[in-house]
């Protein structure tokens, strides 16, 4: 018995040594043993071999359904005056000026139909689908067996990722995560000076790089030289909880956010005994006017950090950048905008968080090949004249969906929860209304309100 | 996600709905995972709520008719059939070259049944006739509160009397296909739908 015991000790003793010295010491420098490198590389391979093998078994079995990521119809793009426009052109009425044909209602009707099939806003809010499986049940479309080798390489992924890989990565975001907190909070004890900043720094990056080989996460930063600035307000899209460990693994940032009970909370008090984050009560989330000076302060003063700030203010699922709150395009300062990408392929970064709490997610991310992604840093911006808030968020918010090759959108990730607002229906009934009574007819009739 | 959804979906189903509707095989099973994504409670039908998350459609000013046009009278519920039904209206209508086996009777998608569908959006009890208050009251949805009644009320009588011709002042089905004979129905109540 004893000496079972003796073994798992050395066993433990051995797991350490090798946490430490292949993982953590590389990570307080900043050095990259090449280990991840090499693992994507023989992931990338296997899974190409099994997108062959997968398109070739689907040519053996034409029943199978192919996959394809490209959407069920093709919609014309018209506007609904060209749209409603062609229609009416072959009416026998001539409709100079503007007035009502029953063929109107087949704009409408298509428009109707076309959106139940498929619009562009619901399909924000669950994970993307991939062209081809990346050998994880959890993408799996359509799962047919295909043949034995196949399956006996899904069988070995299910074995690496659940047993050997998934033991690693939670030592490693135990060891992160409580190094955070021992390590702020003795930092926190030292008197404010320039030592005790760049310990933070210190304490914050190396933290944050165990938690990333936590995930197995390879990132390739783009444009180092426009990295957000002290007095600044870093402004990103958002996925996950992960693009803050995404994003501090290259910087500092002064986070944002809520106050919360349980591990967060025992998080965010230790953290800010170091460096100045900006923490809000649930009850003063909701006067604006505070939270906009809380932050202005905050920029204000140029030794603080740069904020790091999601203005989407919910998960998206990565295809698409949906409407930035204007709050913090308000306040002022220099906003650096970065876009985040991350690869489908090796693993879903998206937190469905109607689906999956905190912790099945934080498994779901471990149990995954790897989380690789692209993080550019764009240029700063700052408002111009004549631009307000809402014209300048969409404008940082063009330019992110362009870097990160991602859909443009105008509406709210609210739509997540909430209902549309009324006022959208009430704008396409007066761009309606223009037709049928003519535009000048129209504003005649109105008359100021 | 979107994804087992198919495998809940039986291969009789499939050819069932194939030959009801003109569907190929993977339109089938990818609508399926469109009606599977929108089915919140997983109950295997849609209600008029699920049909009401959908943005685009909830701003859309006869959004509630299209909604309707999916339930049978009297229900607050539609399977996956009753789905695929209505949405067959708006199969293009070449495609029929490839199904001339269908079933008896016109294929759903057939210009009468195009016109037939639109034509119910605005007959709203069904009685296959527009009468001047049906013609108001699709005619004040898509317009909201941006015209008076008196001229809303004169661009309907207007209407119908273009259309009638056996002046009993309602619009029924073949005046109402008479007055759109010209208009070009197969495209424009038509969807492409990929492979």
């Amino acid at each position: 018995m004893e000496g079972a015991w003796e073994i798992a000790f050395v066993f433990f003793q051995v797991w350490l040594s090798v946490i430490v010295g292949l993982i953590m010491l590389p990570a307080m420098f900043g050095v990259s043993l090449g280990f991840t490198d090499i693992y994507i590389k023989v992931l990338v391979k296997i899974l190409e071999w099994a997108t062959l093998r997968i398109q070739r078994g689907q040519k053996e079995q034409p029943t199978l359904p192919s996959q394809s990521a490209n959407g069920i119809i093709e919609k014309d793009d018209g506007s609904m005056e060209e749209e409603i426009g062609e229609l009416r052109r072959s009416h026998p009425k001539n409709l100079a000026g503007g007035d009502f044909t029953l063929c109107d209602a087949f704009y409408f009707c298509k428009k109707g139909i076309e959106n139940i099939v498929e619009d562009q806003v619901t399909q924000r809010f669950t994970s993307e689908e991939l062209a081809s499986w990346n050998l994880l049940t959890r993408t799996n479309n359509n799962f047919c067996y295909i043949s034995l080798r196949l399956t006996i390489i899904w069988g070995l992924g299910v074995f690496i990722r659940y047993c050997i890989l998934l033991p690693l990565r939670i030592t490693l975001a135990v060891i992160g995560l409580s190094w955070l907190v021992i390590g702020t909070t003795l930092v926190g004890l030292l008197p404010s000076s320039n030592v005790k900043n760049w310990l933070s720094d210190l304490v914050h990056i190396t933290c944050y790089r165990i938690c990333a080989r936590g995930l197995s996460a390879t990132i390739h930063y783009h444009n180092k030289e426009n990295r957000p600035k002290k007095g600044g307000i870093c402004v990103a899209n958002h996925t996950s909880p992960i693009d803050i460990v995404i994003l501090a693994n290259d910087g500092c940032y002064a986070m944002v956010g809520q106050v919360h009970g349980g591990l967060m909370g025992v998080i965010q008090r230790s953290i800010v005994r170091s460096c100045p984050h900006v923490w809000f009560e649930r009850s003063e989330m909701k006067d604006r006017h505070a939270v906009a000076k809380r932050l202005k302060d905050h920029i204000a003063d140029k030794n603080k950090l740069p904020i790091l700030i999601f203005p989407e203010g919910t998960c998206i699922n990565n295809t698409s950048v949906m409407m930035f709150k204007k709050g913090s395009f308000e306040i002022g300062g220099t906003i650096y905008p970065v876009a985040i990408k991350y690869d489908p392929q090796f693993g879903d970064a998206f937190w469905n968080s109607a689906k999956y709490n905190m912790v099945s997610y934080l498994l779901r991310m471990m149990t995954s090949w790897a989380i690789v992604c692209n993080v550019w840093y764009l240029p700063p911006m700052t408002r111009q004249d004549g631009e307000d808030a809402v014209q300048f968020a969409n404008r940082v918010k063009s330019a992110i969906a362009h870097q990160g090759g991602l859909v443009d959108l105008s509406w709210d990730g609210g739509l997540k929860r909430e209902k549309v607002k009324e006022s959208l229906k009430e704008e396409q009934q007066k761009m309606y209304s223009s037709m049928i009574v003519g535009s000048d007819f129209f504003e005649a009739s109105v008359g100021p309100a | 996600m979107g994804s087992r959804a198919s495998s809940l979906l039986r291969e009789e189903d499939i050819d069932e709905i194939k030959k009801e509707t003109g569907f190929s095989h993977s339109q089938i099973t990818r609508l399926y995972s469109r009606f599977h994504s929108l089915d919140k409670g997983e109950n295997g039908a849609l209600s008029r709520e699920d049909f009401q998350r959908i943005p685009e459609l909830a701003i859309n000013p006869l959004g509630d008719r299209i909604i309707n046009a999916f339930f049978p009278e009297g229900e607050d519920q539609v399977n996956f059939r009753g789905f695929m039904r209505t949405l067959a209206h708006f199969r293009p209508v070449e495609d029929n070259e490839k199904n001339k086996d269908m079933i008896s009777g016109e294929p759903l998608n057939s210009r009468t049944n195009k016109l037939h569908f639109a034509f119910q959006l605005y007959d709203l009890d069904r009685d296959d006739k527009i009468s001047r208050d049906e013609l108001l009251q699709v005619l004040r949805m898509m317009v909201g509160v941006n015209i008076s009644d008196e001229q809303l009320g004169s661009i309907a009588d207007r209407t119908i009397q273009e259309a009638d011709t056996n002046g009993d002042m309602c619009i029924s089905f073949s005046e109402f296909t008479k007055v759109l004979e010209k208009v070009d129905v197969e495209q424009k109540m038509s969807i492409r739908f990929l492979h």
